[in-house]
């Protein structure tokens, strides 16, 4: 607690870290979990899937690492893709969801709002640097 | 729900108020604290032990996949939040820990409506 240089790993974003992490981990146990039961029949589920999997990965390191970039292209990425697939997903068709089918209301309507605390917590910490770049 | 999830889901809520009341008062997590997420973490093995040995049995209609995947997912959770909370000893290091042990309980209903569908 020496240091207060901001950081998007610090304060709250210690927490943001921990919970993107966590959809890391969701959304990419899905793909595994879709690539073994169902990969021939859906197919685009399992891409989906993985490639959800995937933007959390990034967004996790981006923001774990201070990539101020990076996580903000990943995380609009990210808010294109739950608002895209929100409004395109079938509520009922739940052998071929994804994390984002229905606006993520699977996962509580998370991954509707994560994208956004994401956005407001890079634009809080480049506030607190003075600049909106590394 | 099973015995053991019962049992497991009122020790995160422990934990949880606990965690809630060390944020508040902004104290660091002691050894006890620790260790009863040790035993929690234990709980979730004795689960995937468990409903590995349930899937050997009948199950129709249970997506088993999935409920591997969750059963095995549960136990990353409480070591990664241990690991990532350490780094920053302040509240939301806490916090950290916070959310992993309400995450737990949501798991349990997960594995909970997989088995019952």
């Amino acid at each position: 607690m020496s240091e207060h240089i901001p950081s998007t790993r610090r304060g709250l974003g210690r927490i943001l870290v921990f919970v993107y992490g966590l959809f890391a981990l969701s959304a990419t146990a899905r793909a595994l979990v879709q690539l073994a039961t169902q990969a021939s029949d859906a197919p685009a589920a399992y891409s989906l899937s993985l490639f959800s999997g995937i933007v959390y990965i990034v967004a996790t390191w981006a923001l774990a690492t201070n990539r101020r970039r990076v996580a903000l292209v990943t995380i609009c990425v990210e808010l294109t893709g739950v608002l895209v697939i929100g409004t395109l997903s079938h509520p009922d068709d739940i052998d071929h969801a994804s994390v984002w089918s229905d606006y993520g209301n699977g996962y509580g309507f998370v991954p509707l709002v994560l994208p956004f605390v994401g956005l407001w917590w890079l634009w809080y910490v480049a506030r607190a640097t003075g600049s909106g770049t590394d | 729900m099973t015995g053991l999830q019962i049992a497991l889901t009122a020790l995160a809520v422990v934990i949880g108020v606990w965690l809630v009341v060390l944020i508040v008062i902004d104290r660091q997590p002691n050894d006890w604290l620790y260790g009863s997420l040790g035993l929690l973490e234990i709980g979730l093995v004795a689960q995937l032990v468990i409903g590995l040995v349930r899937l050997g049995g009948e199950h129709p209609g249970v997506n088993a996949a999935a409920y591997v995947g969750y059963l095995v997912g549960s136990l990353v959770i409480l070591p990664a939040a241990f690991l990532w909370s350490v780094g920053e000893r302040s509240r939301a290091g806490t916090g950290v820990l916070l959310v992993a042990v309400v995450v737990v309980p949501v798991l349990f209903l997960r594995l909970h409506q997989l088995w019952s569908a």
